[in-house]
């Protein structure tokens, strides 16, 4: 069984190719880099005019909802709404409910990803049981299911000692911690970026020192420990400052961010809108322009739409009582090439390396790359298809966008997993 | 005034269905409402007599925070004006009710309501309930966000007693972080033309604060000969989470208006504190009583003050 992707750019920051070219594909694997046009026999071909052909995006932490909260998501719609979004690989979030702390609850992720078909599904385990932040979940037996990496989610491990012990036995097994890390006592009431906003709209705010103090511990124990450390969703310059200074010094920790970080600040805030609401919160300006910088120098390596579904209802209530989150896994690429790729800040390249090798790299799984011999996970891209975001037409059984009616410019048009499409083409765009 | 039968004209620069918040209102708007106060101050006798503007208008008061002087100062001014007035008490988060704070509002409005009173704990509740009501919304005060009756208020009475705002510089004291009168304060104030002053205890006055145009102090004592007016907020214990202050009586040292603080001040200082008030905390009782308070007064203007908002808002929402 061949296929041949014809007539498109193959984008592919693992191997540092950009340019025109063909892409063989062979029993599901990737057989070559063809000159555009070369003849081949006997291969169906996928016509790539004007398309982007890229590496299938991984996104390192998902919450799927599923099992605990199926009112907003199931692995079913989180793999469906991924491939819509271009996302071949996910890492699912255990703080479910269950939490994912022992060997049962991963192979569940597992079993319920291999029945929707969608995309591939990587569990990631707690590092706490239930966590709760104490005691160590049965990381080992964790990994022998599968699990790509440790986190607790959005509770921070605030106990420093138990973060020690985390690191020292997840660096054991080679898997990373993905920590969210934040203060809990200067966050926990908080509702947005502290600053003049959060002032003038007398709205509870979390300091962008919340995170740096934490951030600064991790990296700390990072170096104590020789574990690996991934800081989730960085929001603050001092966090992105502090990152080079301990790349320089090899410390092992990478960090990823969302493409709403990047796109938006606190004042949004001022329409009250609960959707807006985030943690980390949208920050000021010069936090944004910090992210910014922090992905062209490469001290940040990974993007991810921290998806967090929430069915509608949740967020139609008081800002302050209002969940955290938003559901980004469909609207992530437009999100970033306005963010990104219109004002100038990153290449195309750069940002589909931020999408596939800089997440492939963390969960240490073979995805992202279109080398040879790997399996044929493909994400086509129109760079200039001009479309209206609508979440009534979202896969995910959530819809909690502050994007809504948003006009945005990049579109997914076919994902392929092993070389079979399998992300369905959406004809409603202007594809 | 002769015409007292016939209807005070609504501002040709009144755009406004709903009022939420000071920060939303230019001067010339600002000054319609005071001089419209002043008019129903003339026409009622300072409030004693009843007006029949606004017969057939329902004013719900939907009250998801406890008070009991705004929500009285709104039904009396809501009945000085004609209008049938209900009230919904509830405490407590939507969440803990079952019911969203959305639909509450809904089913009232379904009731027949044409103006809805709204205070809620949480800052933009009320702007929430704009967006999806069809009657007109009054913010009477949303968490520690805005409350611009109560600005509106502490302005009629410093321009009745002091003749003008613009040129005069007014301290608000106290905890600025957890207080809405003082956000409404500093927008109506500054859009006047007064100079604002904030003085508190450091952990309750954000450093952002100046952003909006105000200068920040600690010591009352250095502001005092400078100012022609002070606001004494009340201190919001119940807003606030752990101690942003070592004790009451430390405040009142530092912070409380006392006699000897009055003799400092300006001979004509005016003194305001939006109560209800600690007796011996923000003020000493012969502060509170003696000749630079206007407390009293400054009640008896929420009164003239939310009369003239909610004639304003009715006739917007007749339109």
């Amino acid at each position: 069984m061949r296929t041949l992707i014809r007539n498109g750019t193959v984008l592919d920051p693992a191997n540092n190719v950009d340019r025109p070219a063909d892409l063989l594909i062979e029993d599901g694997r990737i057989a070559a880099l063809l000159s555009s046009g070369e003849s081949v026999d006997d291969a169906a071909t996928i016509d790539a005019t004007g398309l982007f052909v890229c590496p299938g995006f991984v996104d390192p932490h998902v919450c799927v909802g599923e099992p605990g909260f199926e009112e907003d998501e199931t692995i079913e719609t989180a793999t469906a709404a991924a491939l819509a979004g271009g996302f071949t690989s996910i890492a699912a979030m255990p703080t479910t409910n269950p939490v994912v702390d022992n060997r049962g609850s991963a192979e569940f992720v597992n079993r319920q990803g291999e029945k929707a078909g969608n995309s591939r599904v990587f569990p990631l385990g707690a590092v706490t049981k239930g966590g709760a932040g104490e005691e160590l979940s049965e990381i080992g037996q964790l990994v022998e299911a599968a699990a790509v990496g440790f986190t607790d989610g959005k509770s921070p491990i605030a106990n420093a000692e138990v973060m020690r012990r985390a690191l020292e036995y997840t660096g054991m097994f080679g898997k990373p911690i993905l920590h969210h890390s934040i203060v809990p006592e200067l966050s926990e009431t908080g509702v947005m970026h502290e600053g003049f906003e959060s002032t003038r709209l007398g709205l509870r705010g979390i300091p962008a020192a919340a995170n740096d103090i934490m951030t600064g511990r991790d990296i700390a124990l990072a170096e104590l420990t020789d574990g690996r450390i991934h800081l989730m969703s960085i929001s603050t310059e001092d966090t992105v400052q502090r990152l080079r200074i301990a790349h320089q010094r090899n410390i092992n920790v990478t960090a990823d961010v969302t493409p709403h970080h990047l796109l938006l600040t606190d004042e949004v805030m001022g329409s009250f809108d609960t959707l807006y609401k985030c943690n980390p919160p949208l920050r000021s300006d010069e936090h944004r322009q910090a992210l910014i910088a922090g992905l062209q120098d490469g001290t940040i390596t990974c993007i991810s739409a921290d998806h967090q579904p929430l069915a509608i209802e949740k967020k139609a209530v008081e800002l302050d009582v209002a969940p955290f989150g938003l559901c980004g896994l469909e609207t992530a690429l437009p999100l970033c090439v306005e963010a990104l790729i219109q004002p100038g800040h990153l290449t195309w390249s750069q940002l589909i390396r931020c999408l596939t090798v800089g997440p492939a790299a963390l969960l240490g799984i073979p995805h992202g790359t279109l080398s040879v011999g790997a399996k044929a996970d493909v994400t086509l891209v129109d760079p200039n298809a001009v479309w209206t975001i609508d979440p009534a037409h979202f896969r995910s059984l959530s819809r909690n966008t502050p994007f809504a009616k948003r006009q945005v410019t990049g579109k997914v048009v076919s994902t392929l997993i092993s070389g079979e499409v399998t992300g369905t083409t959406d004809a409603r765009g202007a594809v | 005034m002769t015409a007292t039968t016939a209807e005070p004209a609504i501002p040709a620069d009144w755009t406004h269905r709903h009022l939420l918040g000071l920060e939303d209102l230019t001067a010339s708007q600002i000054t319609s409402i005071l001089d419209l106060a002043d008019e129903f101050n003339q026409r009622t006798e300072q409030g004693r007599r009843k007006l029949d503007l606004l017969s057939g208008t329902v004013v719900a008061n939907l009250f998801f925070e406890n008070s009991t002087r705004t929500k009285t100062s709104f039904n009396i001014a809501a009945r000085r004006l004609g209008a049938d007035t209900v009230d919904f008490s509830a405490s407590g988060s939507s969440l803990s009710k079952g019911e969203t704070f959305v639909d509450t509002a809904l089913t009232i409005e379904a009731m027949g309501v044409d103006l809805v009173v709204c205070r809620h704990r949480t800052p933009g509740a009320p702007h929430l309930l704009a967006r999806h009501l069809a009657a007109g919304v009054l913010n009477a005060g949303d968490g520690t966000h805005e409350h611009p009756t109560q600005a509106l208020l502490d302005i009629l009475t410093i321009r009745q007693r002091l003749g003008r705002i613009e040129g005069l510089t007014v301290a608000l004291v106290g905890d600025i972080r957890h207080s809405r009168v003082a956000r409404s304060n500093i927008h109506g104030l500054l859009k006047l033309g007064a100079k604002v002053i904030v003085c508190g205890p450091a952990t309750l006055v954000p450093k952002t604060i100046r952003q909006m145009g105000v200068d920040i102090a600690y010591d009352l004592d250095e502001v005092l000969p400078q100012v022609d007016c002070v606001n004494l907020l009340r201190v919001q214990f119940e807003r606030q989470r752990g101690a942003f202050f070592p004790s009451i009586a430390e405040y009142a040292h530092l912070f409380g208006m006392n006699k000897q603080r009055i003799a400092r001040a300006k001979g004509d200082l005016l003194v305001l504190a939006p109560g209800p008030i600690n007796r011996g905390v923000e003020l000493t009782p012969d502060v509170a009583d003696g000749p630079n308070s206007a407390i009293l007064t400054q009640v008896s203007n929420g009164l003239l003050i939310r009369m003239a908002c909610l004639y304003l808002l009715a006739r917007k929402a007749d339109n």
